[in-house]
């Protein structure tokens, strides 16, 4: 994590919504924005074009309250999809806790989930992050549309997963979101570990809350 | 590879000497507030006149101008612009590049000029370079409370709370 304030007792925790444009990363913002009670959040900021298109992000303080004497908040941040934003979804990444990568389910917009996650592991990469480690969750939004490509050849193509090459971590671990499924598990003998993903429609608000106190709760394990 | 971001701690000493560099700045530069904001877009301390906006939003939107701008000066051959300035028509702000990890934001009103800010600022960032290089260098954000097994449950409990079970 980026800094514990002991003089102010906060820990602030930064989580960033990456994917495709269009995909439904504001929508997922704007959804926890509608729904949390006021005093728990701040203003949503969102740097957007005259279209409503994301340009630099969306911003939003979710205040989870005093925790042993700390006071715990998550800033959520969206980065612009569009894929000639880089510049500055690139420095929105910089000092993030964890990272919700929301994928467009339609069929047609495969291209553009696998170009998204490339540019996050590439751009990861720059500022020294290895995306095995970072706090990370997948959600394939819009799965109420007619053409969603189904969820095996989505995880397929953007989430198949990375070598487990940690011996204690190499074992049987049960997906606790999807029953008979594993995050952790051997592939052709060897051990491979899987983000933990989350179906949604954020239009409707569904599978937003599952993502978000998933991620957070990875990330809070993941501090100090 | 790192799994996140470098660790550092900001302490109660920490914000004690940072006390003292900005009261003073302020004081010789009759300017009304002082923030230190981290890179990352989190707010680390204010001195001065508390604020009448949300400061989480401002330092979130602080740590994004200084990082564009920053993009913007390597497209002209810059290492970096060190120093930026918004100028209003009462309210104006100054913002100082502290150890390439946070950034000051000076604001003042039409008590006191430009020149007088930036001729002050000078020995103030010169301070708070070495504070914050000092701080850097310590180990990491040492034990966090989220080593407490304690912490690790009721942070849970809240995040249930908070985003439904």
């Amino acid at each position: 994590m980026s800094m514990i304030n002991y003089a102010s007792r906060e820990i602030n925790c930064k989580l960033v919504y990456y994917g495709p444009g269009l995909g439904g990363k504001t929508t997922n913002l704007e959804h926890v924005y509608n729904k949390v009670a006021p005093t728990s959040r701040g203003k949503m900021i969102s740097l957007a074009t005259e279209t409503e298109r994301t340009l630099f992000f969306d911003f939003l303080p979710v205040d989870l309250g005093s925790v042993r004497g700390f006071k715990v908040k998550f800033h959520l941040y969206t980065v612009p999809g569009q894929v000639y934003y880089n510049a500055s979804r690139k420095l929105i990444l910089k000092g993030v806790d964890g990272v919700v990568f929301v994928a467009d389910s339609q069929i047609d917009r495969m291209d553009a989930n696998i170009e998204a996650m490339q540019n996050l592991y590439e751009n990861m990469a720059q500022y020294g992050y290895d995306m095995t480690r970072v706090p990370f969750a997948v959600q394939y939004n819009k799965r109420d549309l007619p053409n969603a490509a189904p969820i095996p050849e989505l995880q397929a193509a953007l989430n198949p997963g990375w070598a487990v090459t940690d011996p204690s971590r190499q074992r049987l671990t049960p997906d606790p979101q999807h029953e008979g499924e594993y995050l952790v598990s051997q592939q052709d003998g060897q051990w491979v570990e899987r983000a933990p993903y989350f179906e949604a429609v954020a239009l409707t608000g569904e599978g937003v809350f599952d993502t978000l106190r998933a991620i957070s709760k990875t990330v809070v394990k993941s501090l100090g | 590879m790192t799994a996140g971001a470098s660790s550092w701690s900001f302490r109660e000493e920490d914000a004690q000497r940072l006390q003292a560099i900005l009261g003073r700045f302020l004081h010789d530069a009759s300017a009304r507030t002082a923030l230190i904001v981290d890179r990352t877009g989190q707010l680390v301390a204010t001195v001065g006149e508390a604020p009448v906006f949300d400061p989480t939003a401002f330092a979130s939107l602080t740590a994004a101008d200084f990082s564009a701008n920053d993009q913007l000066a390597r497209m002209l051959g810059e290492p970096e612009f060190g120093a930026l300035f918004h100028q209003g028509e009462r309210e104006s702000m100054y913002l100082a590049d502290i150890a390439r990890r946070v950034i000051l934001v000076v604001l003042f009103d039409t008590r006191t000029t430009l020149g007088l800010v930036k001729l002050r600022v000078k020995q103030a960032v010169g301070e708070l370079n070495l504070l914050f290089t000092a701080m850097f260098d310590r180990d990491g954000a040492g034990r966090g409370p989220a080593m407490e097994s304690e912490f690790l449950g009721e942070a849970e409990d809240e995040i249930d709370k908070l985003f439904g079970a």
